[in-house]
């Protein structure tokens, strides 16, 4: 093969991909739990009557105004980025992905625009009960709208449900429960919401710390950070059992993904988890694509096979094993994944041919061959291995994805701890006296913005070349424009969005010097 | 119940809702309209604050109406976005940042501590309103007059490039604008959504003051948008266009095609009409006998004018997107659709729209009953 392919376009592409995304996702996770946090307040105050949690309630309420707004702006470049700056993937696989984000907006986006409206300017327009139930919307709509989209990245992770239509040249939807439930998805939907649940709480609970170490509105915050701390707790534990079942997903799944987490490059039987290394300039075997070593690790015997496969002497592929193939263990060699993946394209090449020449005996045959599902699997299935050169070329980067694995899922845990020592000083009412502890209550705010990111990098870095999973590389994914459009729009986009992040950072800080309104 | 319905039925039932929501959207943009005209009607902060905080109660309707326009677009006809999107790339990047500064600015223009002033934030709003309409407005006008691209499926499995579509204008879009009937239509968008947005001013803000400036201003803007659309009409309904033969399965030209489809679908032309009727009535009783209810008669009207217009691009097997440089890539609802199973599981879903539109009036119905007045922004509350 033979392609012209602007890897230059390709990289810029991604790059304001990743710059959107990444920003997006800054605002969308305090979106998703503050919501929640709010309507429990809200609530609270509904069924006591009690003013101090409608104070509290409007004041977090401000905060998730701000935030949402942000949120609203960048995500609408998300959308239709697909279709401007990855135009082959848009038609390749459109028609299964362009199904949620449509239901998305349709079952979501409306339901959150409408009540959020009533949310923000009914308080004395509509009853109580009205008002609440509207808050309940917004919460339910954000999260609703979160399952579409993870749907659908879940579907580019651990494509189901659809077949290959030679014709159209593209892969067509036949089951959408299949898409829907996939076990992919129901985990990516779960494990990415209660991330934002975690994030928001740890806001709350920070923010309080604040006002408890400023002693104003003691009594006010301390309800708060109990809310935060039991809604952080139960989802931090949940997030973990739930991350658990993640790995496993992409040990059997993305296996290339898998090993670069735990940068594992030979495959091992009873394999060690990695819990600290760090990973160095130098090269670990020139062997072995030329991957850069991991020194001074710190690692537990046979614990990533145990958490991989529940088997403790389980064997995991490394990288060598996924490139070089293992025949005793069924793993198929790169070379032979190029083989079959060049073979379904010389074929769909030789029935567009065909068909444009009308040698319909020739488009028939070659027509059953595609339909038939033995064909799909065993050839089709590895259509984007036909656009791959050289085995670097689907090694994710290693340092990139392992520290993102490592520090997402330390924080992970370091939530757990937090949320346990801030219900244990409410209950002992001890809290306003421990000072070290609201100062690390508030310096962690940043912390669940990195785990979240850290989580996004290891599911997009981890998972390169691919925009689907072996159907297609990023190279063969692009629109055909000039890289200098894309430079010229990623900077904008990257002066925008960086302004309007030091505008809502200010506007956050202000609004909560200020504190909660009087009644 | 959608497994019954032939493909093709599915493809128009499709292109139905299309035209829904680029009829709706085209009338949300009265809160674009209404965000040029902030310090025109506005001459003082309360005034100018009244018409913000009106319009702001409902630009995230106009904002997620874009959104789902472009989802259902995506998930419908896909073969559209693929080549529209990534084609006319710099058309739709623009409109996509006139969109996104629009987004933030009603929540921290007047919010302390903003970093970049209310002043940055309200020309934000400008850009939105002017830019954004105007660009929207030869965008849609493209789907008349054709756009540079081609499209061939082969290239996917081809060993010399591998984009399905590809544009032929280095201009990437841009090029629409030089096209002076795109801009016909722009203009008519721009001088409509600020029609509109005083329209709305009039019934939505209880200011004696506003009421009549806008009183003032809708015969300024209105006579310029009569004027654009006339034109605009009128270049539409003499142009020869592309239709699809699907017994040759080719495209071919027909002469006066979009005159031709309103006589062979009458109830189109009927729609159309209506709409320009009840438009222009909106607007006459705002002039002429003070009436707050303008907004109601021209909003449908224009609602049913998008609608047919919309309707006629594609049905009766016209090319809703011509290609200028290659007739058989052009875009008909039979070679950009999604498939068959895809379309019969949206269209399930399709069904929760009426339940959508029946809550969104019971919750606007439950916060709107009473005119925005300055005494409500005294009280407090959520106030942009």
């Amino acid at each position: 093969m033979n392609e012209i392919v602007d890897m230059g376009l390709v990289n810029w592409s991604r790059a304001q991909f990743a710059l959107t995304a990444m920003y997006h996702w800054l605002f969308v996770p305090l979106t998703l739990g503050l919501s929640f946090i709010v309507a429990f307040m809200e609530s609270i105050y509904v069924k006591t009557g009690n003013e101090e949690w409608k104070r509290m309630t409007k004041f977090w309420m401000t905060l998730f105004g701000i935030n949402f707004a942000i949120g609203v702006a960048t995500g609408i470049i998300l959308e239709f980025q697909f279709g401007t700056n990855w135009s082959n993937y848009s038609w390749f696989v459109g028609d299964i992905f362009g199904a949620p984000l449509a239901i998305e907006g349709i079952m979501a986006f409306f339901l959150e625009s409408t009540f959020i409206a009533v949310m923000f300017f009914g308080w004395n327009k509509v009853s109580k009960e009205f008002h609440l139930l509207s808050t309940w919307l917004v919460a339910f709509g954000s999260n609703i709208s979160a399952l579409w989209i993870l749907v659908a990245n879940a579907w580019m992770q651990y494509p189901a449900g659809m077949h290959f239509n030679p014709d159209t040249a593209r892969n067509e939807m036949i089951n959408f429960w299949d898409v829907l439930f996939s076990p992919v998805a129901i985990n990516k939907f779960l494990h990415t919401v209660s991330s934002g649940f975690v994030l928001a709480s740890v806001f709350v609970l920070g923010i309080s710390a604040w006002f408890l170490l400023h002693k104003r509105e003691v009594a006010l915050f301390k309800k708060s950070m109990l809310v935060a701390s039991i809604f952080g707790l139960v989802t931090s534990i949940f997030i973990i059992i739930n991350g658990d079942s993640s790995a496993k997903l992409i040990a059997r799944y993305q296996p290339m993904k898998f090993a670069a987490m735990e940068a594992l490059y030979e495959g091992q039987s009873g394999a060690d988890l990695k819990v600290f290394g760090i990973v160095s300039t130098e090269k670990h075997d020139s062997s072995l694509f030329n991957l850069p070593k991991v020194k001074y690790t710190v690692e537990i015997p046979k614990a990533l096979s145990l958490l991989a496969l529940n088997n403790a002497n389980s064997f995991i592929p490394g990288i060598k094993e996924l490139i070089h193939g293992d025949s005793v263990r069924n793993i198929l060699p790169l070379q032979e994944k190029i083989r079959r993946g060049t073979l379904a394209r010389e074929k769909l090449a030789a029935l567009h041919n065909a068909r444009a020449n009308k040698d319909t005996a020739t488009y028939l045959t070659l027509k059953g061959e595609f339909m038939d599902p033995a064909f799909q699997k065993n050839y089709f299935a590895y259509f984007g291995y036909s656009f791959i050169k050289d085995p670097h070329q689907i090694i994710p980067h290693i340092s990139l994805t392992f520290y993102s694995f490592h520090i997402m899922v330390g924080l992970g845990f370091f939530f757990v701890i937090l949320f346990i020592l801030a219900l244990w000083y409410l209950f002992s009412q001890t809290i306003d006296q421990k000072k070290k502890f609201l100062w690390l209550a508030l310096l962690s705010i940043p912390l669940p913005y990195i785990a979240s990111e850290a989580g996004w990098i290891v599911a997009e870095v981890g998972r390169q070349p691919w925009t689907i999973q072996d159907y297609l590389p990023t190279f063969a994914s692009i629109s055909k424009i000039d890289s200098s459009s894309v430079q010229i729009t990623l900077f904008l986009f990257a002066i925008l969005f960086t302004g309007l992040l030091i505008a809502e950072i200010k506007i956050m800080i202000k609004q909560i010097k200020m504190g909660p309104k009087d009644h | 119940m959608f497994e019954t319905l032939s493909y093709a039925t599915l493809q128009h039932y499709w292109w139905f809702i299309i035209s829904v929501l680029g009829a709706f959207l085209v009338f949300l943009l009265f809160v674009q309209g209404g965000q040029t005209l902030i310090y025109v009607i506005g001459k003082n902060d309360t005034e100018q604050s009244l018409i913000v905080n009106s319009l702001g109660r409902k630009w995230e309707f106009t904002f997620t109406t874009l959104v789902v326009f472009g989802g259902a677009l995506f998930a419908s006809f896909p073969l559209f976005y693929s080549t529209s999107f990534g084609g006319a790339y710099w058309l739709w990047m623009t409109i996509l940042f006139c969109f996104v500064i629009q987004a933030v600015s009603y929540e921290y223009r007047s919010k302390p501590n903003n970093f970049l002033g209310k002043k940055t934030f309200d020309v934000f709003l400008f850009i939105n309103g002017a830019l954004g309409t105007f660009l929207l407005g030869v965008a849609v006008a493209t789907f008349f007059t054709g756009a540079n691209f081609t499209v061939n499926f082969s290239n996917i499995a081809s060993q010399q490039g591998n984009i399905i579509s590809q544009w032929t204008s280095s201009w990437h879009g841009l090029e629409a604008i030089a096209d002076w009937r795109n801009v016909l239509l722009g203009l008519a968008v721009f001088f409509l959504a600020r029609t509109l947005a005083l329209l709305y001013f009039m019934n939505n803000i209880d200011h004696p003051e506003i009421f009549n400036r806008s009183i003032r201003h809708l015969i300024l803007n209105s006579i310029p948008f009569v004027v654009f659309f006339v034109a605009f009409l009128a270049v539409v309904l003499t142009m020869p266009g592309q239709r699809y033969d699907s017994v040759n399965q080719l495209v071919y030209v027909e002469s006066l095609k979009f005159w031709r489809s309103f006589i062979e679908l009458p109830l189109l032309a009927i729609i159309l009409l209506a709409g320009v009727g009840l438009t222009l009535f909106g607007i006459a009783i705002s002039i002429f006998r003070r009436s707050t209810k303008g907004i109601w008669y021209s909003g449908s009207g224009v609602i049913l004018v998008v609608f047919a217009l919309f309707m006629v691009l594609a049905y009766r097997d016209n090319c809703y997107y011509p290609s200028k440089v290659d007739f058989q890539s052009s875009l008909h609802l039979g070679n950009s659709s999604s498939s068959y199973f895809t379309l019969t599981v949206m269209s399930y879903f399709s069904t929760l729209v009426p339940f959508v539109a029946a809550y969104m009036f019971w919750a606007w119905r439950a916060i709107n009953r009473k005119k925005l007045s300055d005494k409500e922004l005294e009280e407090g509350g959520h106030v942009y």
